[in-house]
């Protein structure tokens, strides 16, 4: 536990030291206003509340989480630190959940930094805060899923830039793959029951019905055996780089 | 993990025991089957050309790389079953000194003292004594990333010794540092040495008879020899041949001369500038350099020769380490 919490501040400080953490915040922040504002037209919606808001997050993750999680393991290697790492009396579950922890840590401040927009939408009308807190807890979830499959892809290479493109593809095969261009493609000869579970595995899907402002337990159990997933497999990536 | 009866070497209990150590990767087999142990009080110096193993090896006894078939124990812990347990006893100095390069020394330092369980006063205390041995002083509130190779290397070395560790491997500790800061991480190691069991990598020959108890020559993944410095450089033609350096120009009548004193074998003669150097050999390897040393003084006296240097030759260690080691060689064929 002392490792793990030592390997989580030492990377979340991490990103405080070089200037990546306040660009990273600013651009996170800009391009989640001028979607919302310009793009969703939120201001012709006539609504108070998030929704639009919400409807960008899992597009603007789609490239913001994986520029996060692309130097996880990929930088250690580049610069060899990952082997005085791995020397250090450290486990190896400690290691793969303290930088993950971290990352997450990381984009739950970005996201909590949103909170001007929930001050407008109540300065503007009287919406349900309970919908928008759901909302912000998908939010938190659905990163912590983009962040595990980019640290586990980040495990594979050295190089940060394959690292980030790889994460990107695959997190857009789990963010679209309830949506017709996945499943249309399936439909067409597969089963029902294979549809509707490459279906299943969609972001999107769960995502949606948490900010729908119900939190099922089916979503919660959904992102976080995801997550779950994804950093057993970065363990085992890492492992198996070790038996070279 | 039964505790086996072994011959302790010279110097106390094994502290790093290596068995059978193996590590393969694809077809290329790095580390071929290696065993030998270092106990406390011991300066191992690890030699070998580049890519003879060294590097895999010390990778594998501090568990970043798993090893193929074999296993080391440090302190009694096996590294492939116990890692955590073994890696608590090591501090190493991966190759190049890798650290966070955002962090400075001290925000590096307090991040290794709490991987390694130290707190409060202890870690504090663990800090500064491990950065005063390094003389990281004026550096420590610098970013790493901005500071010279010299200082970075020292970072390095102040992580390995940070918490105390009764076994020390280092992988090329003095690379990239001036002489000055050679010396003195020379210096640092001797005073470590008494307590502890050390290893080190290194390529560069003088080193290992300026620190070390033992050197051990390993080459395409094998141990080639084993021994004291001392016993190494025995092993050169060079062991107790006489070497005197004349000034003027080489002539065959001083050549005859030398090589008619009573013992000699063969004779080399090297021409250098305005000056001569004859190497002498002895017919008998064994036997001790003094008495033909006098005899070449004598005669060099009596034929009024302008004497620059006489000494007896305890022998070369480059010239053993390159007739031990011919994987470069044997490699740069392969390429050719």
């Amino acid at each position: 536990m002392n490792e793990l919490l030592a390997i989580f501040r030492r990377e979340l400080a991490g990103y405080f030291a070089t200037p990546l953490a306040f660009i990273f915040i600013v651009i996170f922040l800009f391009t989640m206003g001028a979607f919302t504002f310009y793009l969703g037209g939120y201001y012709e919606s006539g609504q108070a509340d998030l929704t639009i808001f919400f409807n960008f997050h899992p597009w603007l993750y789609l490239f913001l989480i994986p520029a996060i999680s692309m130097r996880l393991w990929a930088e250690e290697r580049r610069t060899g630190s990952i082997e005085l790492l791995l020397s250090l009396p450290v486990p190896l579950w400690a290691a793969v959940l303290g930088k993950f922890l971290a990352a997450w840590a990381f984009s739950g401040i970005a996201l909590a930094l949103t909170f001007p927009m929930w001050i407008t939408v109540n300065y503007l009308g009287d919406p349900d805060n309970g919908v928008i807190l759901a909302g912000y807890i998908g939010s938190f979830f659905m990163a912590g899923g983009y962040l595990a499959i980019g640290s586990c892809l980040s495990a594979v290479t050295r190089n940060q830039v394959i690292a980030f493109v790889v994460s990107v593809a695959v997190c857009f095969l789990f963010t679209v793959s309830g949506l017709p261009i996945v499943t249309d493609f399936f439909a067409s000869w597969a089963p029902q029951q294979v549809v509707s579970t490459i279906a299943s595995f969609s972001f999107l899907t769960h995502f949606n019905a948490i900010t729908r402002g119900v939190i099922d337990l089916r979503d919660v159990i959904y992102f976080v055996s995801l997550i779950a997933t994804w950093l057993v497999a970065c363990g085992i990536v890492v492992d198996m780089k070790k038996a070279g | 993990m039964t505790k086996e009866d072994r011959p302790a070497p010279a110097g106390g209990e094994p502290m790093i025991v290596i068995e059978n150590l193996t590590k393969r990767f694809g077809p290329f087999t790095a580390v071929n089957n290696i065993g030998f142990s270092v106990a406390r009080g011991e300066v191992l110096g690890f030699l070998g050309p580049n890519g003879a193993g060294k590097s895999t090896t010390m990778k594998m006894v501090t568990g970043f790389l798993a090893p193929t078939s074999g296993t080391a124990r440090v302190c009694g812990h096996d590294i492939v079953t116990s890692t955590l347990a073994a890696q608590r006893e090591i501090g190493y100095l991966p190759e190049g000194a890798p650290a966070y390069g955002d962090m400075t020394p001290r925000s590096f330092l307090q991040f290794i003292a709490r991987v390694r369980r130290l707190s409060g006063r202890a870690a504090d205390e663990a800090i500064e004594r491990a950065a005063d041995a390094t003389e990281l002083g004026g550096v420590l509130e610098q970013p790493i990333d901005t500071l010279s190779k010299g200082f970075r290397r020292r970072v390095g070395l102040a992580q390995a010794i940070l918490h105390n560790p009764p076994v020390l491997i280092m992988d090329e500790p003095t690379d990239g540092l001036d002489p000055n800061q050679k010396f003195e991480v020379r210096k640092l190691i001797g005073r470590m040495a008494k307590d502890k069991a050390i290893v080190i990598s290194t390529h560069i020959l003088e080193e290992v008879d300026a620190i070390c108890t033992r050197a051990l020559i390993i080459d395409r993944g094998r141990v080639v020899a084993d021994g004291t410095p001392g016993a190494l450089m025995a092993r050169s033609r060079y062991h107790n041949a006489v070497s005197i350096t004349l000034g003027g120009q080489s002539t065959v009548e001083i050549a005859n001369k030398l090589r008619n004193l009573p013992g000699i074998a063969t004779i080399e003669v090297m021409p250098r500038g305005d000056e001569t150097t004859f190497t002498l050999f002895p017919q008998a390897a064994s036997e001790s350099d003094t008495m033909l040393v006098d005899a070449v003084a004598r005669l060099a006296r009596e034929e009024h020769w302008h004497v620059r240097a006489l000494y007896g030759e305890p022998g070369r260690l480059d010239e053993v380490f390159r007739s031990l080691t011919r994987s470069d060689t044997a490699k740069g064929k392969d390429a050719a």
